[in-house]
């Protein structure tokens, strides 16, 4: 046991856990200051567990086999980067983009057919609720069936994963435009069309947008699970899955950062394209403000 | 204003979609099973019509896509026809997956709600941990779940605990979230209000956050029980297919048995069902009881 690296490594914590304390406390007289530290003190608890890890797993001298460290995390990851890539591209470059577009274009569309039939919109808006909570995972065997082992058939369980909430947010979204503001376009007389275009849309954007923040995730979750069920030798769940049974488990982490980083990458544009878009919603002003 | 009429607004509509549904299937049951049977008349050297395609389709072994019959009659053999004990009873994998289910769903809210309460009341907390907490979400944390698996076993902890600690891991973030919301949610006239009746901050936080958190908590509580339930399917995958509705599943894309995969996923689909209903009833009962209106 390494006692230098241990104490090491929780001295530092501590130490950053104190300094954070200190800085959530003083107030800065400048505003850029304020966004420094803002951003400073999440990166500071970062970096710490980071540390934290390192120390513990190298002090406590735990097998790699079952928690390697950061570093050797890393080393494998700038070792293995053409495999990693291939993964990337086959994963989420095919599986994940594509299914992603095509089950929210989808799903944006079915909403928009729906509009004029408060029928299908009463038949349809339970099912949906209710299938978005539904572990629609479970597809992930028949898809691989019917489409092939390649990246047709994670496609499909990403269509299949992103459609319905999607459907459901749109909906909703549609219907946030208030009585009054309805009234206001039909005394232009405007058309069904204009009034989608130029109001019930832009209301909607919030909604949408949340639907897409959620879909994100979930086509990243749904494209690698499904490679557990059968997939050419590339891809993310594939190489997880397969690295696992070998033991590498420093090359499952790898495959597991780049996963997080492209996961919150997706996510992160998502959030600034609804920032540009609904720019004018009562969140974003006050994000902007404060 | 009209009364709204139960079975005009959503009875029947929800019943037409889900017979067009029924239809739906059946018919591309009949087509996307024909060819087997087309196959089979070729290699024995007859013609066969269509009229003798049709009812066939109906009852293949491993069809490509099973008629919903097939399905309901796999289901029924498999629950009430089977012994509970049995490994071939769907009740019995049902339970197990919902135990896994139930203990990291339990584990999850009270972990969730232990940090929400920290950040709430430290600002170090808040302003270092809720950035990750967020960012957290957007990683595939299921990609985790076979490492978990295989990991622990590895140390020698196996069967209930791994699984259920994935669906703790998934569970675990929304109820932070919107536990962090709900106990922010009161305003600042309630908690100078607090502050004028002396109240110490363990009252303030009984008498007023926690209840005014109530409908966050609830709200939270669907979304993670019905996320816990796909962790812990996704979790029995690569235990190397022994119990559980994810192994029904794997066990089923191995052999080709579409019809035992159907029912897998027709058993999933009523468990979270079940679940989601149960947690809206005590949502409904405990607002209830605290005479807010749900």
């Amino acid at each position: 046991m390494n006692y230098g690296l241990l104490f090491g490594a929780i001295a530092f914590w501590l130490a950053a856990w104190a300094t954070n304390e200190w800085l959530v406390r003083r107030k800065f007289r400048t505003p850029s200051a304020n966004g420094v530290v803002r951003l400073a003190v999440p990166l500071l608890f970062g970096v710490s567990i980071l540390v934290l890890w390192e120390g513990l797993v190298r002090g406590l001298h735990v097998p790699s086999v079952l928690l390697p460290p950061p570093s050797m995390i890393w080393t494998r990851l700038i070792n293995s980067v053409p495999t990693l890539w291939a993964d990337f591209q086959q994963t989420f470059l095919k599986a994940v983009i594509t299914g992603y577009a095509l089950g929210c274009g989808l799903g944006f569309l079915v909403a928009i057919a729906i509009d004029r039939s408060p029928f299908l919109q009463k038949g349809l808006l339970p099912l949906g609720n209710f299938v978005s909570a539904l572990p629609v995972i479970g597809v992930a065997p028949i898809m691989v069936m019917w489409f092939g082992f390649d990246w047709q058939s994670k496609v499909a369980v990403v269509v299949i994963m992103t459609f319905f909430p999607m459907l459901v947010n749109t909906v909703s979204g549609l219907a946030a435009a208030s009585a009054m503001e309805r009234d206001l376009m039909h005394t232009y007389a405007a058309s069904w069309f204009q009034t989608l275009v130029k109001l019930r849309l832009p209301a909607a954007w919030p909604f949408i947008f949340n639907a897409l923040k959620i879909n994100s995730t979930l086509a990243l979750i749904g494209a690698i699970v499904a490679e557990f069920f059968g997939t050419p030798i590339v891809g993310m769940g594939f190489r997880i899955s397969t690295e696992v049974g070998r033991m590498n488990v420093d090359m499952v982490w790898a495959e597991i950062a780049v996963a997080a980083v492209a996961g919150s990458a997706f996510y992160g544009i998502v959030a600034l394209i609804e920032r540009a878009v609904t720019f004018w919603h009562p969140s974003v002003r006050n994000a902007r403000t404060a | 204003m009209e009364k709204p009429n139960l079975f005009k607004d959503s009875i029947m509509p929800v019943g037409v979609i889900l017979l067009t549904v029924l239809v739906i299937w059946y018919v591309s049951a009949v087509f996307l099973n024909a060819p087997f049977e087309r196959d089979t008349a070729a290699r024995a050297g007859t013609e066969i019509t269509f009229s003798e395609i049709l009812p066939k389709t109906m009852f293949q072994q491993r069809p490509v896509l099973p008629a919903p019959h097939q399905v309901i009659a796999e289901i029924w053999n498999t629950t009430v026809l089977m012994p509970i004990t049995s490994k071939r009873s769907l009740v019995y994998h049902a339970w197990i997956t919902l135990s896994a289910t139930l203990l990291g769903f339990g584990i999850g809210t009270v972990l969730g709600i232990l940090l929400a309460v920290g950040i709430v009341h430290n600002r170090a907390m808040d302003r270092s941990l809720m950035p990750w907490v967020i960012a957290s979400q957007t990683i595939p944390i299921l990609a985790i779940a076979p490492m978990i698996i295989v990991v622990l076993n590895a140390v020698g902890i196996s069967g209930l605990l791994p699984k259920a600690l994935i669906s703790t891991y998934l569970s675990f973030f929304p109820i932070v979230v919107g536990m962090v919301k709900g106990l922010r949610a009161p305003e600042q006239i309630q908690l100078d209000l607090m502050h004028t009746y002396y109240a110490s901050p363990s009252q303030t936080f009984w008498k007023l956050r926690w209840p005014s958190s109530m409908p966050y908590l609830f709200a939270s509580l669907k979304v993670a029980i019905a996320i816990s339930l796909v962790g812990a399917i996704v979790g029995e995958l690569p235990t190397g297919a022994v119990s559980g509705l994810g192994a029904r599943l794997l066990a089923g894309s191995y052999y080709g048995q579409t019809v035992q995969i159907w029912s897998a996923l027709f058993m999933a689909a009523a468990l979270a069902a079940t679940l989601v209903i149960i947690v809206g009833l005590a949502h409904t009962a405990v607002l209830k009881r605290m005479g807010m209106k749900p």
